[in-house]
């Protein structure tokens, strides 16, 4: 059964993050390339979810949206949390996302491989942070919604054709 | 400050002309294959951030069917052809002859079909848009897939290499009154591109 109670759902937009507090749920919809990187402190219940396109922003010159690349919006979303008082130490991540979306002849698209490094690069910087990964559903070739409950932390990884997967 | 921060009324008027005349001709083509009359929406034209871009189309979740072009030369661009789930599975019923209702989802040969379907369409836009403004276009083999519109659309771009996230599009409803035919096309020109497109035209940015 679902829960009788549907909380308020923030939507998180692509190459945006958004923290929110229980009973809230975070949701980012039709992550393909990009990756969802979900923070959640379970004694607050505070949580993040990042909506991240790029994994480097040292590979470019315009940085305006802070929120687009893993390495600055992971350690952006995390300070917020800090902020509103959840616990450094409890906090744990879960991933989704970094799909590679499109197949050609052309050689060339797969060679990019965006999805892959958004994936390697999140994870590096969850590692730098002390951040450990408890649940992670990435790669393979299609998209993905993530739905975020701040009461437990669970993540539902919504697709379309698979059934409904709890991460 | 990008070059379309520079761009005026008269400008996007032309880029939409663009747009007609580019979709015009695809969609013609489109007729002629399936022996019925195929709409057009008046093109649009702006700059837009990724997540808006989606809404000209519909819901994130939303199923779609996507072919993607790289096109190379003066002006570099992309072109972008979606379809929404019934209009792919009809197509696909319709270009293999077989009775309408018969695909209800994507095989190899379907996706094959469409990435054909989009080849043939991308070919007419690109003649129509290469003869308006006498420049010469290379497109890329296509690329498809099939998924979430909010997944195949930031995709496309982020997977064709173009990693702004906002976004000059220049973009064409395509539709049929009398059969389940829905779909998009898009322009995304690229910097580059952008002023040698308006020079070709007679227009300058500034």
């Amino acid at each position: 059964m679902e829960a009788v109670i549907n909380p308020e759902e923030v939507k998180v937009g692509i190459a945006e993050w958004q923290v929110a507090s229980s009973p809230r749920r975070l949701v980012t919809l039709g992550l393909g390339s990009c990756v969802g990187i979900a923070l959640h402190d379970p004694t607050t219940r505070i949580g993040g979810l990042a909506h991240i396109m790029l994994p480097d922003s040292s590979q470019f010159q315009d940085r305006v949206n802070r929120a687009k690349f893993a390495d600055l919006a992971i350690p952006d979303m995390l300070a917020e949390m800090l902020s509103r008082g959840a616990c450094r130490s409890k906090i744990t991540a879960k991933i989704a996302g970094g799909a590679q979306m499109f197949t050609s002849g052309d050689r060339h698209l797969p060679l990019l491989n965006i999805g892959q490094r958004n994936t390697a690069m999140v994870r590096q910087v969850l590692e730098e942070l002390g951040v450990p990964i408890t649940g992670a559903d990435t790669g393979g070739n299609y998209g993905r919604t993530m739905i975020f409950d701040l009461m437990n932390g669970d993540v539902h990884i919504r697709t379309i054709g698979r059934p409904l997967k709890k991460i | 400050m990008e070059p379309w921060d520079k761009l005026n009324a008269i400008h996007l008027d032309a880029l939409k002309e663009i747009g007609n005349i580019g979709a015009g001709n695809a969609a013609t083509a489109l007729a002629s294959m399936l022996g019925s009359r195929i709409q057009m929406a008046v093109p649009r034209a702006g700059v837009l951030p990724l997540k808006e871009i989606t809404c000209l189309v519909g819901y994130e979740e939303d199923p779609v069917a996507c072919v993607e072009f790289t096109v190379q030369g003066p002006a570099p661009s992309k072109i972008f052809f979606l379809l929404n789930e019934p209009s792919a599975y009809l197509l696909i019923d319709l270009l293999l002859g077989k009775p309408q209702g018969s695909t209800g989802s994507l095989d190899e040969m379907g996706c094959s079909v469409l990435t054909e379907l989009g080849n043939i369409l991308a070919g007419s836009f690109l003649n129509a848009f290469a003869e308006f403004c006498r420049l010469e276009f290379k497109p890329s083999v296509p690329a498809f897939a099939f998924d979430m519109l909010g997944a195949v659309l930031s995709s496309a771009f982020l997977e064709g290499g173009y990693f702004s996230d906002r976004a000059l599009v220049i973009e064409t409803r395509f539709y049929s009154a009398t059969a389940t035919i829905y779909g998009h096309f898009f322009l995304i020109p690229e910097n580059a591109a952008l002023e040698k497109i308006l020079q070709s035209l007679g227009l300058k940015l500034d």
